[in-house]
């Protein structure tokens, strides 16, 4: 069953030095049950597309096109409607656990706040219900450490705070934007872990948003990569990693440093920077920094498709795809 | 061999901490480094490593004097840094250079790109001429990968990746020997990473320079380093030559380390899922283990481990590890 259907998002922000084009065009769908990871570098779109559709832009942000979740437009709801659902049916986890935590309230406050909230449970049954999702994440003595402010958790415990927070509502969707890049490998590897669990043993959906390809390789079932605002592939998890159609991917996996492999002297990488989202090129906006460029790359490149839902958004043919006829509305205007 | 150019002895800060209010003040010490020692040459690379709060970076910084050790000896060229006035330290710090991690909070945003590469020019010699600074300059910036005509661009029309060129640009400008990179790589997104490691060592092949390379991923340092220093809680677990540390590590910690960097393969990494490596956090610092420090965390652990501190001492390889039971665990990858 579909959960989430998203079709053609835009965000743009206006600010002193023009409009940027932040994301352009999105459509993707995200079924009950399912772990969708959407990688890109900063400046790909992958955390506003989110933004956008639980109304978390900036206020120079204007979004348009549409978010379906449970076949109701996110996009079309009142702050009000949106409140309802963010938090209860959809949780969302941020990069940085500190400044997500209120540092003046213990933990166990700021938990049973949101489940008496939410759920209309007492105060005793919501504390006993933080306790028990504390004990999920794996916090050691939750009826204590409950008690406890954010400064007194290490980084990696507070990631799992939050994560316990998020899921205290028993949200369908979980989403987790860059939940362990500022944490260190060791802490990332229990998060991971974490998100393994939580997969085998609910059935809430979950959209990763991460830089990081290889964070993403073990627990996530579809693949988005954004590039400069745009899809540029997707496509199941083994597609991506082991049969990658775009260049830009290709170039991700490449760059990636390995521990299972003989290291080479140097180590691959995707030359040049990102585009300025203010002066994007016309054409493919990866042309520049693609190895496999050509004279035709200057046109705007079709969108290959194929029936088990892989795209590619490149000159090169994808194997088995076709190329998308409809694609002119939902690509850029000009 | 010849003699090395910097020289760690035993190096170890303290940092006071204050409790308990006005009436029931109590210090408590913190050992962010705990003696600390190694040698560098001339045109090697010593990648150091651990998670947060082991002091790599307050060991990168105590090294060029910018944290005051409480112990221990910094030799550079054979004369001891600890004991030099302030001015003279300074002198000594054209050759000794030092990159940060957070590319853009680093570099100032008021000045160009150009007055950031050249400020430790003006600061060092003030009578250069103006048209010298501009053209060593422009040098720095090609020698970095920037284009020479961004000179008079500002650090937020720079990208992550450019701005932490910046940084290097600005470290080489008075052409160190010894240069040092606290995690200067780890704000930036995969695919520049790449990029700024193979520059880093190519920067370094050609100008010979000694470099320490701090991060808290294995995977980041392997590329680029000789040998590689694995420090948990202040002190140093293993020291070990890259292959060495990466076909078969010496201490637990290594390993666990290791085993924490995701493998970007679906299956690969399902599979490696297995058995968890490292379970609960580092403890608090204030709280130290007796005996191993790491036998809190350690899956290998005997009786002894609780016991008694493990010396880090000299394995037949020529690598180091302080663990009682190097010998008899094959961590072999």
């Amino acid at each position: 069953m579909t959960l989430l259907r998203v079709a053609g998002l835009e965000v743009r922000f206006d600010t002193p030095d023009g409009v940027v084009k932040a994301v352009n065009g999105m459509s993707f769908e995200l079924n009950e049950g399912e772990t969708l990871a959407i990688v890109g570098e900063s400046g790909s779109g992958k955390s506003q597309l989110v933004m956008a559709m639980m109304g978390l832009l900036a206020e120079n942000g204007h979004a348009s096109g549409c978010a379906e979740f449970h076949g109701k437009d996110l996009m079309q709801m009142s702050p009000r409607e949106l409140n309802s659902i963010r938090g209860r049916h959809i949780a969302m986890i941020f990069q940085d656990p500190m400044t997500s935590l209120n540092p003046f309230l213990t933990i166990e406050k700021q938990m049973i706040e949101v489940v008496m909230h939410h759920q209309g449970l007492s105060r005793d049954e919501a504390r006993a219900h933080a306790v028990e999702m504390l004990r999920a994440v794996r916090i050691p003595d939750p009826e204590e450490r409950i008690r406890q402010y954010p400064h007194e958790y290490s980084g990696g415990m507070r990631q799992r705070v939050m994560i316990a927070m998020g899921l205290l509502c028993e949200p369908e969707l979980l989403i987790a934007d860059e939940p362990s890049t500022a944490l260190d490998v060791t802490v990332q590897a229990q998060i991971t872990d974490l998100v393994a669990q939580l997969r085998k043993q609910t059935r809430m959906a979950i959209i990763l948003i991460t830089h990081d390809l290889a964070a993403v390789a073990e627990i996530s079932d579809r693949i988005i990569v954004m590039y400069a605002g745009e899809l540029v592939e997707t496509g199941n998890v083994e597609d991506i990693f082991y049969r990658p159609q775009h260049p830009y991917t290709q170039g991700l996996l490449a760059s990636v440093p390995r521990l299972d492999r003989v290291a080479d002297d140097e180590l691959q990488t995707i030359p040049g920077n990102p585009p300025n989202l203010l002066e994007l090129p016309s054409g493919c906006r990866f042309r520049d920094r693609c190895s496999r460029a050509m004279e035709q790359c200057l046109q705007r490149p079709p969108l290959w498709v194929s029936d088990d839902g892989r795209k590619s958004r490149c000159f090169l043919p994808m194997e088995g795809g076709r190329v998308e006829q409809a694609d002119a509305v939902d690509g850029e205007a000009a | 061999m010849n003699k090395p150019v910097l020289r760690v002895q035993d190096l170890a800060v303290t940092f006071t901490s204050m409790t308990g209010g006005v009436f029931r003040r109590k210090q408590r010490q913190l050992r962010a480094v705990d003696g600390i020692s190694f040698e560098l040459h001339a045109g090697e690379t010593l990648g150091v490593v651990g998670e947060s709060g082991s002091g790599k970076s307050t060991l990168a910084r105590a090294i060029l004097g910018l944290i005051e050790p409480n112990r221990g000896r910094v030799q550079w060229m054979g004369e001891d840094l600890t004991g030099l006035e302030e001015e003279a330290l300074r002198q000594k710090r054209k050759q000794l250079q030092i990159v940060f991690q957070d590319p853009v909070a680093s570099l100032n945003p008021r000045m160009t790109a150009g007055d950031i590469i050249a400020e430790p020019l003006w600061t060092f010699y003030p009578n250069m001429e103006r048209l010298q600074v501009e053209e060593r300059t422009r040098g720095m910036m090609k020698m970095v990968g920037l284009l020479p005509n961004q000179i008079n661009r500002y650090p937020h029309e720079f990208s992550g990746g450019q701005c932490q060129r910046i940084g290097i640009a600005r470290s080489l400008v008075l052409n160190p020997k010894l240069l040092i990179c606290d995690e200067p790589v780890s704000a930036l997104d995969v695919s520049i990473q790449a990029q700024i490691i193979n520059l880093m060592k190519t920067l370094q092949r050609k100008l010979g320079l000694a470099l320490i390379f701090v991060a808290h991923d294995l995977s980041v340092v392997r590329h680029i380093s000789d040998r590689v220093m694995v420090m948990y809680m202040g002190q140093a677990m293993e020291v070990s030559c890259k292959t060495d540390l990466y076909r078969r590590p010496l201490h637990p910690y290594s390993n666990a380390l290791m085993k924490s960097v995701a493998i970007p393969d679906p299956k690969l990494a399902r599979a490696a899922r297995q058995e968890s490596w490292l379970t609960g956090d580092m403890p608090s610092p204030f709280q130290r283990p007796k005996g191993c420090l790491f036998h809190t965390r350690c899956p290998y652990r005997v009786k002894r481990c609780e016991a008694d501190v493990p010396a880090l001492r000299r394995m037949e390889s020529g690598d180091w590890v302080a663990c009682h039971r190097a010998e008899d665990l094959d961590l072999s990858i």
